[in-house]
């Protein structure tokens, strides 16, 4: 789990930060907090997809469910087998 | 009472001289947005009045008056004086929504600078090429986006200052880098603004073209003259509202409904600058006890699907009078508003060429639910033949939405131009790229656009930029963009794209498309969607039949085929 968390504050980093000098941890507020907006969820999402072989339903990928490292990563715990 | 009062006897009584008398202005005056949005309204005793109550993020709040509006932007003007820029010279805006951002727009247009505002999401490619276009300047820009700037440098000949709102030590200035601070700027003694007249250039937005790269649109300093009355009588603005117009100043919404109509009405305006989610706007609303609301139909929908029950968490009372803007507003969305604020949001037509809004709902109007509603008195408008341009007699036959040029906030040309602007009228009048029709009562119902141009959740992109930009991918060998629904965005990006030999369709190679354009273009441009083809349709000469991919994906009719190249 705390793997997952690594790999996927890494990759928010890695492409939506766009100031290196912040600093974000699991519990920032990603999508309310202005760091990934809601177009690119998507591809947020399709990263995660790809990353862990999984397919998450459109209804379950909400801004909500989306806003921080941790629930993201509680969100993807629910379909990886 | 309303502002606007009688619609029909505005209409029947109408001249721009209402707006001109309201703002003292006499033809061939001095004409300066950046004065009249800042010192006449400090002139009319309202200098301690509130301006902008700005949040960030984590509760971060800032608050200014018009005097310190007046003052913050006269030192803005100063800065950019003392660096040599002069009247005309262009000055783009890339910030955040930031307090900055509001007051060096008034700031650059009180030197007779040209502004030019750029959406800070945009990315490297969609910066430089407008930049480029514009042989800007200077730029006043943070220091979260100064990475994005620096790798322009080398191809930017003409950008010669780079000024940082919120410099410091982590992150070193370097050449062309210069820092600026609002507050501890001292305020500039005699402080002269530049005597621009009606027909000065004022604002440079850019906005998306079906061939081409994006087009800047030049607007004047009389534009004030509509873009003050428009706010006056449709957004309804009086002496005690509390306003806040939720788009972002990259866009011209931002600009013509969120700084110039606002505050030339000396208005107290609200700004939130944290990224959307229903809890935090109703917050918003509920803290700053907003009473004119100003929106798009995307974040409407969004606040929708959030459901009723959060609504309920909030007091949200204080509001009185809503609006949209940005693409049509469907009818569940007006019947919803009403249902949970008590209010529909009235829909609003026009556009960044417009300038100001030119088919709406008025206040005290019976509204159609789904309509744009009527046009703005003073403006000419009609359903013309796509053929002849002539207008339609009939009622509720489609065609193409045309107005009658002449008001004031008509954008006086595409700057460098002037062919695609000309382009524009054709039998005398301007066409703004819609479909629609006018109904029994007078009533404007849009249909749609009438070129490959992609409005996604209000902001338009260009098939051709993104198709472009595909093909500097690796593994793209050619591509075709186009629309697709959404039903929260109305549409959103789609792209088919044929891979090169050797490249294997993958889940990472789909995300490396989509991540390439959103860093080169903007998250708006970036496909939702990818459907990797063996070939695109196309007609005899080789021109991508875009046409049949939209149809396959709004399920309509792919009429003639004739010129579809043979297997």
């Amino acid at each position: 789990m705390e793997d997952m968390k690594e790999i996927v504050l890494e990759y928010v980093i890695d492409e939506y930060l766009e100031d290196e000098d912040d600093e974000i941890s699991y519990d920032t507020p990603l999508i309310s907090g202005g760091i990934v907006d809601s177009f690119s969820m998507v591809s947020l999402k399709r990263f995660l997809e790809a990353k862990y072989k999984i397919s998450i339903p459109d209804e379950k990928a909400t801004p909500e469910a989306f806003d921080s490292v941790n629930k993201i990563t509680d969100l993807v715990k629910e379909f990886v087998k | 009472m309303s502002n606007i009062g009688s619609y029909e006897e505005r209409v029947k009584n109408f001249g721009w001289s209402i707006a001109e008398k309201e703002l003292d202005y006499k033809d061939g005056d001095v004409i300066n947005i950046g004065w009249y949005c800042s010192d006449r309204i400090c002139d009319m005793g309202k200098a301690d009045k509130v301006a902008l109550h700005w949040e960030g993020m984590g509760g971060k709040t800032k608050r200014y008056t018009f005097d310190q509006i007046r003052i913050n932007s006269n030192k803005v003007g100063d800065f950019l004086r003392s660096l040599g820029i002069q009247a005309e010279d262009r000055v783009c805006l890339f910030m955040d929504k930031i307090p900055e951002l509001y007051i060096s727009f008034l700031g650059g247009l009180k030197i007779g600078a040209i502004v030019q505002p750029l959406f800070s999401a945009f990315g490297d490619e969609s910066l430089h090429v407008r930049l480029e276009n514009a042989e800007t300047k200077a730029i006043i820009t943070q220091r979260k986006h100064i990475a994005k700037v620096r790798r322009l440098l080398d191809k930017s000949p003409y950008l010669k200052h780079i000024i940082v709102v919120d410099s410091d030590e982590r992150k070193p200035l370097r050449e062309r880098e210069v820092a600026f601070d609002l507050e501890s700027y001292p305020e500039p003694k005699n402080f002269r603004i530049h005597p621009t007249k009606a027909e000065s250039p004022s604002v440079l937005h850019y906005t998306s073209g079906t061939t081409g790269q994006p087009k800047g649109v030049k607007h004047v300093h009389y534009s004030l003259i509509s873009q003050y009355l428009t706010t006056k009588w449709v957004l309804d603005l009086q002496d005690d509202d509390i306003y806040w117009c939720t788009a972002d100043p990259g866009w011209v919404t931002g600009t013509s409904y969120g700084i110039i109509g606002p505050w030339s009405l000396g208005t107290t305006q609200c700004v939130l600058d944290v990224g959307f989610s229903a809890e935090s706007w109703y917050k918003f609303i509920e803290k700053y006890k907003v009473t004119v609301w100003y929106s798009a139909p995307t974040a409407i929908r969004s606040l929708m699907k959030a459901g009723d029950e959060i609504i309920k968490k909030f007091d949200l009372s204080s509001l009185r009078h809503l609006a949209s803007v940005g693409e049509p507003l469907n009818a569940e969305a007006v019947v919803w508003s009403e249902k949970v604020y008590g209010h529909p949001f009235l829909d609003t037509y026009w556009q960044t060429e417009t300038g100001s809004m030119m088919l709406t709902n008025f206040p005290g109007m019976k509204i159609k639910p789904g309509s744009m509603g009527k046009p703005f008195p003073g403006i000419t408008a009609a359903i013309v033949d796509p053929k002849t341009f002539e207008p339609y007699s009939e009622h509720g036959k489609i065609g193409l939405i045309a107005f009658r040029p002449g008001w004031p906030a008509m954008m006086r040309t595409y700057w460098n131009n002037e062919e695609t602007y000309q382009a524009k009228f054709k039998n005398g009048w301007y066409l703004p790229g819609d479909r629609a029709y006018i109904d029994q009562d007078g009533y404007f119902w849009f249909v749609g656009r009438d070129d490959d141009i992609i409005n996604t959740g209000g902001h338009l992109v260009s098939p051709f930029e993104v198709e472009s930009a595909l093909l500097e991918h690796e593994a793209v060998a050619e591509s075709a963009v186009v629309s697709k629904p959404d039903e929260v965005n109305m549409e959103v990006v789609k792209a088919f794209v044929m891979l090169k030999p050797g490249y294997e369709i993958d889940d990472m190679l789909e995300l490396s498309i989509m991540n390439f354009i959103r860093k080169k273009l903007s998250p708006l441009a970036m496909p939702q969607e990818i459907e990797y083809v063996e070939k695109l349709p196309k007609t005899r000469s080789g021109k991508i039949m875009r046409r049949l991919l939209h149809a396959k994906e709004w399920g309509e009719e792919i009429g003639d085929t004739s010129t579809l190249e043979d297997d």
